[in-house]
């Protein structure tokens, strides 16, 4: 084999690669926490509150069970679940806060003003490193944290009426 | 009974891609004629039986017979005739058997303006083509098939979802899977070359019309996608580097290389090995988008139903298509080998450099598209979001733009350095003034803000953009304008397109950056009778009427704009439910303008008294971004009907009778 020819073989190799990497992607449910983090309390963090500017800490949320709904204006199913968390919350069954993820505070504001606020409260993560100690994956994703600020479940993509009532209903009778 | 026709035509339709893969091939190889005939009229059958196939899925749709699942999943008794329709496409299977509609279409489009190339060159390219057919239609009956019944029958269907009733999803489909396919073409002439060993250039002068259209259609399918997300999404937001926005853009930046270092194949004869690389690239992308929308390994806002299985078998495709292209150039590339050398001081230089920026772009796209898996087979989940993509496009696109003008001006061969700078001085003298004019008039140097999409580091970097986007759009257009100072005469209609389509670059460039750096908007609580001062518009809302339409209810606000006392228009967004989802759905109300948009959506009822939450936005010069694509789409629509490609066919037509009279 010539020179030219073992060049030419340079796309394919890359090629074969990235097949492997996609499909080594595939058997894995994305949807699923990485067992990592199962039942692990949740990572330590100390951020200012959307709402009121006051840091909240991973202290400061302790004793109440709570959902924990990341979500960002630039994301357009974090659109199409908000009604679906407005209307879990009005069912007074837990509290729901917000993690807003990477986003600009005022585009965050304006579409709270826009479409209704449902958290008791909203951390603010603009760099996004609050997520990265979560294993945010993309928004929206949705934690399950017990009283005493233990990770019980996770759904990754939007909340809705079948996860709520099969995966988080039951999870929430569980732990309580 | 209708739905076993549709799918027993689809069986049929796929033997057809079958023989149409296996035949001509075996009569190219064997010498045998008769063989490589039957490539015509088995491409001309299968388009035949999958267009019936498709028909019957439309139709059940239109009588509703819930009997078969995907119309049940998709469809219900008081869904609209024109989107019972639609609906047909609405979700991944009927989407998949478009994919093969559209895929038979080109084939018979290739079978049909073929006639100017020899019978052996016409057997592989169609066997290339009929082989991916096959492979799609596969994937249709046996990972994705429409026609499947559900026992017993429901009464009534669920609901098409409500993002998806709306004109834009009418036609951005069928417009997108034109663009994905069509490159399916230029591909399967590389390919069918690469099998006879021989690339010339009649060869890629033959693929150059085809994949201009190609592009056209992928370009104008985007432009939809975009203007959709715009008046649809209820927010103002144009492009949101979603996967599957990405999986589209990824292809047309491949294409869009291709198209130009195609010219420099053609017309010099050099970069062979690099056009038939960026030719498998382009479809390959295509697939790719496919493989990553449909297999649910990245999650996104057009949630196809996901499927590993159904990932497996395109992934699958996708080794077989890019895999065997790619081992097969591997094969051949020592008859690629381009003897002619180039100055480097040339048109072929910086045409090369034209394709290495999209192909650097098309590589960055797709490196933040697949960032998260790759994260996650290192065992930690991440995902990189609008900011990545937006200051690392900006960037990108700056060499682009600054070289444009130069890769338009320079000659062939051999150009003098000194002629083409001494051309374009002036022109840069030009710019610079036009921008201080403009960013004088528009107060840019005033800009504060930074809106999300270029913006990934805290510094404000606004202004500077906004001045760079406008000097870079000066740039292009007055050298586009100039050129045909310099280069006057007969210009040939590939010229025309090219210049169109720059123009369109710089209208583009104009429109994004305004848009982006300029737009104002205000949220507001208003209660009836109220006006709001906005930009010097003044918003009057006169409350919300309840309505029942079609298949949802509505809130309908009423607005009345006026500019100076001067009536502008009325408004009136809508907050919709759907009856039979309950899913909600916010319909912006947009008066569209030449210069700006005025944009209005209703958010929740905030009181008793009727007040209502409102956000107002001014987008400035957004529809030039639009337009902008627009002028790129034709412009390649056009240069595909160059007559060059067309005297072509008529000299070898003769040449064809030629040898059969000879014979």
């Amino acid at each position: 084999m010539n020179k030219t020819v073992i060049k030419a073989l340079i796309p394919l190799l890359i090629f074969i690669s990235l097949v492997i990497l996609l499909y080594s992607g595939l058997g894995k449910d994305t949807r699923l926490l990485p067992s990592a983090l199962i039942d692990k309390p949740i990572p330590e963090f100390n951020v200012p509150s959307l709402l009121t500017g006051k840091r909240i800490d991973n202290e400061t949320l302790k004793g109440q069970m709570y959902l924990l709904n990341v979500w960002a204006s630039w994301c357009p199913n974090c659109r199409i679940e908000h009604p679906i968390v407005t209307e879990f919350v009005r069912q007074n069954i837990i509290p729901v806060y917000g993690l807003n993820y990477k986003d600009e505070p005022a585009d965050a504001n304006a579409w709270l003003n826009q479409f209704g606020n449902p958290y008791k409260d909203i951390l603010v993560d603009i760099d996004g490193l609050v997520g990265i100690d979560f294993g945010v994956y993309g928004a929206p994703e949705t934690f399950l944290i017990d009283a005493q600020g233990i990770i019980r479940h996770k759904i990754v993509g939007e909340l809705n009426p079948y996860n709520i009532q099969n995966e988080i209903l039951p999870l929430i009778k569980k732990y309580k | 009974m209708l739905a076993e026709i549709g799918q027993f035509t689809l069986v049929i339709g796929m033997l057809f891609s079958l023989l149409l893969a296996v035949l001509p091939l075996y009569g190219y190889f064997t010498k045998n004629d008769n063989f490589m005939h039957t490539a015509r009229p088995l491409a001309y059958m299968q388009f035949l039986f999958i267009l019936v196939s498709f028909v019957i899925l439309v139709t059940l749709f239109v009588i509703q017979d819930f009997s078969v699942q995907y119309v049940w999943q998709n469809s219900n008794s008081i869904l609209p005739i024109r989107y019972r329709i639609s609906a047909t496409w609405g979700a991944h299977e009927g989407s998949m058997l478009l994919w093969l509609l559209i895929q038979t279409l080109w084939t018979g489009f290739v079978a049909f303006y073929s006639k100017s190339l020899s019978r052996g060159q016409i057997a592989r390219i169609l066997a290339v083509l009929g082989i991916i057919s096959l492979g799609f239609a596969a994937f249709v009956y046996f990972m994705s098939n429409p026609f499947i019944r559900t026992i017993p029958a429901p009464i009534d269907g669920n609901d098409l979802n409500p993002l998806l009733q709306d004109i834009g999803l009418i036609i951005h489909p069928p417009i997108l899977y034109m663009g994905y396919v069509g490159l399916s073409v230029p591909f399967a002439i590389a390919i069918a070359a690469l099998i006879g060993g021989k690339i010339d250039e009649t060869w890629i002068r033959w693929s150059r019309p085809w994949t201009n259209a190609a592009w056209g259609f992928l370009t104008f399918g985007i432009v939809l996608g975009s203007w959709w997300a715009y008046y649809e999404l209820g927010w103002g937001g144009w492009w949101f580097w979603d996967p599957v926005e990405n999986a589209s853009f990824l292809p047309w930046l491949a294409a869009t290389a291709l198209i130009h270092v195609q010219a420099v194949s053609e017309k010099r004869n050099a970069f062979r090995g690099w056009t038939v690389l960026l030719a498998i690239l382009g479809f390959s992308l295509s697939v790719l988008g496919t493989f990553l929308v449909r297999s649910g390994i990245l999650t996104s806002v057009h949630a196809f139903a996901s499927d590993p299985s159904r990932g497996k078998f395109v992934l699958s495709l996708l080794a077989i298509y890019a895999g065997g292209a790619l081992f097969l150039y591997a094969l051949r590339v020592n008859k690629l080998k381009s003897k002619i050398g180039f100055e480097l001081s040339s048109k072929e230089t910086l045409l090369l450099t034209n394709s290495i920026i999209f192909f650097s772009a098309c590589f960055l796209v797709l490196w933040g598209t697949l960032f998260p898996i790759i994260a996650e087979s290192l065992n930690y989940k991440i995902s990189i979001g609008a900011p990545y993509f937006g200051s690392m496009f900006f960037l990108i696109m700056i060499p682009m733009a600054v070289f444009l003008p130069f890769g338009m001006m320079y000659k062939w061969r051999k150009d003098q350095m000194k002629r083409v700078v001494t051309l374009l001085l002036p022109l840069l003298l030009l710019s610079a003034v036009l921008t201080v004019i403009t960013a004088w008039y528009f107060e840019l140097y005033k800009i504060r803000s930074i809106s999300y999409i270029f913006n990934s580091f805290p510094v404000n970097t606004g202004r500077i953009k906004a001045i760079t986007g406008i000097f870079g759009s000066y740039w292009v257009l007055t050298s586009v304008l100039y050129y045909f100072k310099v280069y006057k005469g007969n210009l040939t209609r590939a010229v025309w397109g090219m210049q169109i389509s720059h123009f369109g670059v710089a209208i583009f460039i104009f429109g994004v950056t305004m848009t982006e750096y300029t737009d104002f908007e205000i949220d507001s609580l208003m209660h009836p009778n109220e006006t709001k001062i906005v930009k010097g518009y003044s918003v009057e809302f006169k409350g919300v009427e309840k309505k029942q339409i079609e298949n949802y209810q509505a809130n309908i606000g009423h607005f009345v704009v006026k500019k100076n006392d001067e009536f502008v228009a009325v408004m009136e967004p809508q907050k919709r439910v759907y009856v039979r989802s309950g899913n909600p759905m916010t319909e912006a109300a947009i008066d569209p303008g030449f210069t700006r948009d005025l944009y209005i959506s209703l958010g929740e009822q905030i009181n008793t008294q009727g007040g209502w939450a409102v956000r107002i936005y001014i987008k400035p010069y957004i529809r030039w971004m639009w337009g902008g694509g627009i002028l790129m789409m034709l412009g390649g629509f056009w240069a595909a009907t160059d007559r060059r490609y067309f005297r072509m066919a008529k000299k070898r037509k003769q040449e064809n009778i030629d040898t059969y009279l000879a014979s």
